[in-house]
C-alpha cells in the first residue's frame, strides 16, 4: 500500500530516483525528529516540507550538475546518493532504530474482522494516502501545473520556448517526489521500523512496482503496488508447496525422488522471491510493463 | 624481439609490477591486499565490459561473481572427496564457465533493452538471485555458506597453495590473463560492434546488426570474466556466503568502475586498486568510510564523469607538448586549499562520530595526532569549524585558477596540434 504513494512519483520525475527510499527514511527520522518536539500532528506536515526542501537542493546542486551527462549518470548520482544519505543518518542518529511511534490518540482498533483487529492508523494510513495519490492524479491531469510538469517531461525544449523555467520545474517536481516519499516515511516509519536499514528495506521492490506496472504510467503504477502487495501479503499466509499441490492431483512425493528439496518450499518461503519473479515473467511476455506504453 | 618488446611494452611492464610487488611489500597484510586488488580488478574490469564497452549499466552484476564463486566451491568440495580430480589452479575456468552460463541465461531476458529499463531489469534479477541463495540451502548453504579447503587438490608441480605467496601468484596469472582476454575482446570485431552499439543502436541496426545480440553477447562473455573472478576469491577467502551475489557486492563493483572511469581501458583497473585500498585501509582507522566513499563518488560523478582515468587522459596532450610544469603552481594552490578543506571536513566528521558512539563518546580522542576532547570543549569544534569554512573558501577560489591554467594553455596546445 505505502510503496503506491513512491512509485507514483517515480513515473512523474522521469528521472530514476534510486534514492527515492532514502527519503522515505529521512522522512521517517524527520517526523520522529520534529514530532520529538512539535508532537505528532504538526510533524506529518513539517516533515514532508522539510524533505521536500531537501529534495530540492539535492536536485539543485547536484542532480542539475550531472544532467547533463545523461540518463545513466543521474541514475549512478542518485545511487551514491542513497549511501550518503544512509551514512548522514547513521551520523546523526546512530546505528539503532529510533523509537518513533503511533502517536496515542490513533493507538486504537477501529474494527474487528474475524478476530483479526484493524488498527485506526492503518485506516488513517490508507485514507491519506489514498487521498494524495486522488489529489496528485488529479492535479496532474486536470490544472494547469500538471500540463506544464507533463509538457516539460516530454517537450523540454518547447515548454522553455514558451516561457517557463524548465529547470525550476523539474526542481519543483523532484521536491515534490522527495516530500511524498518524505510523507510516506512520517506514515509508515512508525508503523515498521524508523532505522538506518529501512530504505534498503524497501528500496528495491519498489523498482519492482514501476517496471511491472510500466513505465511512465500512474494508474499502472497503482495496480501493480496492490497486486505486488497483496500477493505478498497473502502468499506469506499459504503455507502449500509443490508437494501438497501433487498430493491434490493423487501424486505422492517421497523424500526418495528427485528435486524434494526443491519442492518442499512453500509458498510462504517463496514469497521474497515472488515479486522478482513475477517481474521477470512480466518482461519476457509483455516488456513494456502492465499499462505501460513507453518503449525506452 | 626488439619490436615484441616495444608493442608490448605496457604488458611487459605490467608482468614486471606484479612479480615484484610481493618482494617490495611482504607483510602478510600487503600481501592479502594485493590479492584482493588483483581479484577486484578482473571483477571491475568484466564489470567494465558492460557498462564501458557496450554502454549497458548493471546493478546486478555481483550474480555472475557470485555463482562462480559457489560452483567452484562445490568443485573443490568435490575434488576434496575424490569425485573428479583436477588441480585446483585450473578451477578458475570452470567458474568462468559457470558465470558464462548464467550470463547467457540472464542475459536473454535482460539484454532486450538498453539505458535504464536494463539498470532496473539486472537489479530485480540481483534481488531475485539474492533472496533465492537463502532458500535454496543445498547449494548455498544458508546464511552460514560454503567453505572449502583449497589445499584439498594436493600439490601440482610443487604448487600446493597453502602459503598467501601462492594464492597471490595464482590470483596474479589469472588476473594477467583475463585483462589481455578482456583487452583482446575489444580489439575484435565484437568489441568494436560493442562500442558501436553502446553510441548508436539504431545506426548498427543499419549496418545489419542485431544490437540485442551483440549486448547479450558482450553479457556472456562479461559473466565468463566476473564467474572467473568469483573462483579467485573463493580460492583466496576459502569460504562463500549468499553477501557474495547481493547488491551491495554488485555496488561495490559499480563504485569501482565508476571512480576509476569508465571511458578508459583501465580506467577500472586503477578504480579497483583504489576501492580496495581504501575499504581495507580506511575502515581500520574510521567508521566513516562508506561516507567518504560515497561522497567520492559523487564528486566524480558530477566534477570528472570520466573517473581518474579521465583525468590522467587528460593530461595527455600536455605531457606531450612538455607544458605540463605550466600547471603545477595552480595545482599545488589547489592541493593545499583542498587539503584544508578536507582536513576540516574529516575533523568535523570523525568528531561527531566519536561522540555519537556510545562507548568512546566522554572521552578525548586522537585526532591526526592531536589529543582534543570534542565532547567538552567548544574550542575544538571551533577550530576545525573554521578550517574548513575558510578551506572551502580558498578552494571554490582557487579552482578558477586551475581553469584560468588551462584556458592558457589552449592557444599553446593549439598551435602544437595537439588539441
Amino acid at each position: 500500500m505505502l510503496s503506491s504513494g513512491l512509485t507514483l512519483i517515480f513515473s512523474m520525475m522521469g528521472v530514476l530516483n534510486f534514492a527515492h527510499a532514502s527519503f522515505y527514511m529521512l522522512g521517517a527520522y524527520a517526523a520522529y525528529q520534529v514530532g520529538y518536539f512539535t508532537g505528532f500532528w504538526p510533524a506529518l506536515f513539517l516533515a514532508p516540507i522539510l524533505v521536500g526542501a531537501i529534495g530540492a537542493v539535492v536536485e539543485r546542486y547536484g542532480l542539475r550538475t550531472v544532467h547533463k551527462f545523461g540518463h545513466v549518470a543521474e541514475l549512478l548520482f542518485t545511487f551514491g546518493l542513497a549511501y550518503v544519505i544512509e551514512e548522514i543518518v547513521h551520523l546523526i542518529w546512530g546505528r539503532a532504530p529510533v523509537d518513533y511511534r503511533v502517536p496515542a490518540s490513533l493507538d486504537f482498533t477501529i474494527f474487528t474482522i474475524f478476530t483479526t483487529q484493524y488498527p485506526a492508523y492503518r485506516a488513517f494510513m490508507m485514507a491519506i494516502s489514498v487521498s494524495m495519490l486522488i489529489g496528485l492524479y488529479l492535479m496532474l491531469t486536470k490544472t494547469r501545473i500538471g500540463l506544464i510538469v507533463q509538457a516539460s517531461l516530454t517537450h523540454p525544449d518547447m515548454v522553455e520556448a514558451l516561457g517557463h523555467n524548465v529547470p525550476r520545474v523539474f526542481m519543483f517536481v523532484f521536491a515534490g517526489g522527495a516530500a511524498l516519499a518524505g510523507l510516506a516515511g512520517v506514515l509508515g516509519g512508525n508503523l515498521f521500523i524508523t532505522e538506518p536499514g529501512m530504505a534498503f528495506a524497501v528500496g528495491t521492490i519498489i523498482f519492482v512496482v514501476v517496471v511491472f506496472g510500466g513505465m511512465g504510467s500512474l494508474p499502472g503504477a497503482f495496480v501493480a503496488s496492490l497486486l505486488i502487495g497483496t500477493i505478498q501479503t497473502f502468499s506469506v499466509a499459504l503455507d502449500y508447496s509443490f508437494v501438497n499441490l501433487m498430493h491434490l492431483v493423487g501424486l505422492e512425493i517421497t523424500s526418495e525422488s528427485m528435486f524434494y528439496g526443491l519442492s518442499t518450499i512453500t509458498l510462504s518461503q517463496l514469497a521474497p522471491v515472488l515479486p522478482y519473479m513475477l517481474l521477470v515473467l512480466m518482461l519476457i511476455f509483455r516488456p513494456s510493463g502492465l499499462m505501460g506504453n513507453r518503449e525506452t | 624481439m626488439m619490436n615484441f618488446a616495444k608493442n608490448n611494452f605496457i604488458w611487459i611492464i605490467l608482468v614486471a609490477v606484479f612479480l615484484v610487488l610481493p618482494h617490495v611489500f611482504s607483510q602478510s597484510f600487503a600481501l592479502s591486499l594485493m590479492t584482493q586488488m588483483a581479484i577486484a580488478m578482473i571483477f571491475a574490469l568484466s564489470y567494465n565490459m558492460l557498462l564501458g564497452q557496450v554502454g549497458l549499466l548493471s546493478f546486478g552484476h555481483a550474480v555472475y561473481y557470485g555463482l562462480g564463486a559457489f560452483f567452484t566451491a562445490h568443485l573443490i568440495n568435490w575434488i576434496a572427496s575424490g569425485v573428479i580430480w583436477m588441480p585446483i589452479s585450473l578451477v578458475p575456468i570452470f567458474g568462468g564457465l559457470c558465470g558464462m552460463f548464467f550470463g547467457f541465461i540472464i542475459g536473454v531476458i535482460t539484454t532486450r533493452r538498453p539505458g535504464t529499463p536494463f539498470a532496473m531489469i539486472s537489479l530485480g534479477i540481483a534481488e531475485m538471485v539474492a533472496a533465492s541463495a537463502l532458500m535454496f540451502t543445498a547449494f548455498f548453504g544458508g546464511e552460514a555458506g560454503i567453505d572449502t579447503n583449497r589445499t584439498a587438490g594436493g600439490p601440482l608441480m610443487g604448487v600446493s597453495l597453502s602459503s598467501q605467496i601462492q594464492v597471490y601468484y595464482l590470483v596474479v596469472s589469472w588476473c594477467i590473463f583475463s585483462i589481455i582476454g578482456m583487452y583482446a575482446i575489444t580489439r575484435t570485431p565484437l568489441g568494436r560492434m560493442a562500442n558501436a552499439v553502446r553510441d548508436n543502436p539504431e545506426r548498427a541496426k543499419f549496418l545489419g546488426y542485431n544490437p540485442t545480440r551483440v549486448r547479450w553477447m558482450s553479457m556472456t562473455l562479461a559473466g565468463f570474466f566476473a564467474g572467473l573472478a568469483g573462483s579467485l576469491y573463493i580460492i583466496n577467502y576459502e569460504i562463500v556466503t549468499f553477501e557474495t551475489l547481493g547488491i551491495l557486492e554488485s555496488g561495490r563493483v559499480v563504485l569501482m568502475a565508476f571512480i576509476g572511469g569508465i571511458g578508459h581501458f583501465w580506467g577500472p583497473i586503477i578504480g579497483a586498486i583504489l576501492v580496495t585500498f581504501l575499504q581495507s585501509a580506511l575502515s581500520n582507522y574510521t567508521e566513516a568510510w562508506l561516507l567518504y566513499f560515497g561522497l567520492l563518488f559523487l564528486v566524480i560523478i558530477m566534477f570528472s564523469p570520466g573517473g581518474i582515468a579521465g583525468l590522467i587522459a587528460k593530461h595527455e596532450p600536455v605531457m606531450r607538448a612538455n607544458l605540463l610544469g605550466r600547471l603545477v603552481p595552480s595545482y599545488a594552490v589547489v592541493a593545499a586549499t583542498g587539503a584544508a578543506m578536507l582536513l576540516g571536513f574529516v575533523s568535523i566528521i570523525e568528531m561527531i562520530y566519536h561522540v555519537e558512539s556510545a562507548i568512546s563518546g566522554r572521552e578525548p580522542m586522537n585526532l591526526f595526532g592531536v589529543i582534543i576532547d570534542p565532547s567538552s570543549s567548544v574550542n575544538s569544534w571551533l577550530v576545525v569549524l573554521f578550517l574548513f569554512v575558510v578551506g572551502t573558501t580558498f578552494f571554490i577560489k582557487s579552482t578558477r585558477i586551475v581553469g584560468k591554467a588551462w584556458e592558457d594553455l589552449g592557444p599553446d596546445l593549439q598551435s602544437k596540434g595537439l588539441l
